[in-house]
């Protein structure tokens, strides 16, 4: 399947891709690592008349802890997140989720940056940063923009970017010592999205649960930030009921469909279970730590 | 557009259009028909190709976007000596049936072998994740692979029976 005709840009530098994102606005595309924009090209379901290629841009690969958080360049690869030892050593709903992306050659090719601004509810890394409060930077000829990752996913293929900005990194607040986390994914076969998944990241303090965050994939047009189920645990003694608690409150905010992947009962529960281990696991790793 | 891509060791150019994929430019322009088109959904493989040493879906790539860059096909793992070990290896262990996925079955398994010489069957089974087989069920590309790495490893194959 050819895409409809487009002008081919290869951006030299974000200067360079930017100034062409200003020329053509919302008739250019931005491509990095291109496994979501070109099936969709291929399905004509977009037919950008411009496509800045930006893979060659330098400084936007890069992994690094800075002023608390962890720095990660737009074009980070799948297999970069599921390979880094900084991640696999402090940033566990990361590590966990990664290797479990589509499969490992998209994962050779698949960006963070294009996984976020492409906004799948069944993408992955959109839970995963929900749940560690993560934000995104936004670049435009103007300046740079910080917005928290649950103000840039909209809805349904839809973030807050503008036609005329490039997200250039990602920044994933560091959890501190006694912090676990997990992504728990149900599909049908390596490659598949997910039926359901629940990304988890948590804190202890002085005994209690510090910060938790939850985030459901596939289960409604957007990931979802199961906050009520966050809030129930901060504070709280880290117990059994407190997870299984978590875990209903969590089923309660997601919003599946009954399709070929299983019914909207059946995924609501595997919510609610997901839920539970997930954060069974996390505290496991936590008290660990 | 015009663009160079070494393929296979050999520097090759093209005047493609934009749009073409790269598994279009390999077989059509380089007329190089051992990468297959499959689904044409990133799904199933057959169209893998090792870009910089890395398999990728070619059918998921622009042409444009291989330019400048090193491509191995399936024609480019033999060489003057003969075929590669994971060839000889695929052939032995009878890693294939109808032979469609064969050629990015071994183009993972080489990449596989170049980055961990001695893989467990789960690394294996891991590696091959992303490209689908419709006729052995897997059992005899496994063994096939852990064949390839053991004949690297200067090592006899196992016998099977």
């Amino acid at each position: 399947m050819l895409p409809s005709a487009f002008e081919y840009h290869r951006a030299a530098s974000l200067e360079d891709a930017l100034s062409i994102l200003n020329q053509y606005g919302d008739d250019a595309k931005v491509l990095a690592g291109g496994q979501s924009l070109i099936p969709l090209m291929k399905l004509r379901f977009a037919s950008p008349g411009h496509l800045v290629d930006i893979n060659e841009v330098p400084g936007l690969d890069g992994i690094e802890e800075r002023d608390g958080a962890l720095a990660i360049g737009a074009l980070v690869r799948h297999r970069t997140l599921a390979t880094n030892e900084v991640i696999a050593a402090r940033y566990p709903t990361i590590a966990a989720a990664a290797p479990q992306i589509a499969d490992p050659l998209v994962r050779n090719r698949g960006t963070i940056g294009g996984s976020l601004t492409h906004a799948d509810p069944a993408g992955d890394l959109g839970s995963v940063m929900l749940a560690m409060g993560a934000s995104v930077v936004l670049r435009s000829s103007a300046g740079e923009r910080v917005v928290p990752i649950g103000e840039f996913l909209v809805d349904t293929f839809t973030t807050s970017i503008q036609p005329t900005e490039i997200l250039t990194e990602v920044r994933v607040p560091t959890p501190p010592p006694r912090s676990g986390g997990t992504y728990l994914k149900l599909e049908r076969k390596v490659g598949d999205f997910a039926t359901v998944a629940v990304a988890v990241a948590l804190t202890l303090q002085n005994g209690s649960v510090g910060r938790a965050g939850i985030a459901l994939t596939g289960v409604g047009l957007r990931n979802i930030d199961a906050a009520d189920a966050a809030s129930s645990l901060a504070g709280s003694a880290p117990t059994e009921d407190a997870f299984a608690e978590a875990g209903r409150l969590a089923a309660a905010a997601s919003n599946p469909v009954t399709d070929v992947r299983g019914s909207e009962a059946y995924k609501r529960h595997v919510v609610e279970v997901f839920t539970r281990r997930a954060l069974t696991a996390a505290f496991d790793t936590a008290s660990a730590g | 557009m015009e663009i160079s891509i070494t393929v296979n060791g050999e520097a090759r150019t093209a005047d493609v259009e934009p749009r073409m994929l790269l598994t279009h430019v390999i077989r059509e322009e380089f007329e190089l028909t051992g990468t297959h088109l499959g689904c044409d959904t990133t799904s199933c493989g057959a169209c893998t190709v090792l870009m910089d040493g890395e398999p990728v879906k070619s059918c998921t790539m622009f042409g444009v976007q291989a330019d400048g860059r090193q491509v191995t096909t399936v024609e480019g793992l033999a060489d003057a000596g003969g075929l590669d070990p994971i060839q000889t290896a695929f052939q032995e262990e009878h890693g294939l049936q109808c032979g469609f996925c064969t050629p990015g079955m071994m183009l993972v398994g080489a990449a596989l072998l170049e980055r961990d010489p001695a893989p467990s069957e789960d690394d294996i089974r891991w590696a091959i994740s992303g490209n689908i087989c419709r006729c052995t069920g897997y059992m005899n590309i496994v063994k096939a692979i852990q064949a390839a790495a053991k004949a690297k490893a200067g090592t006899p194959a196992a016998a099977t029976a």
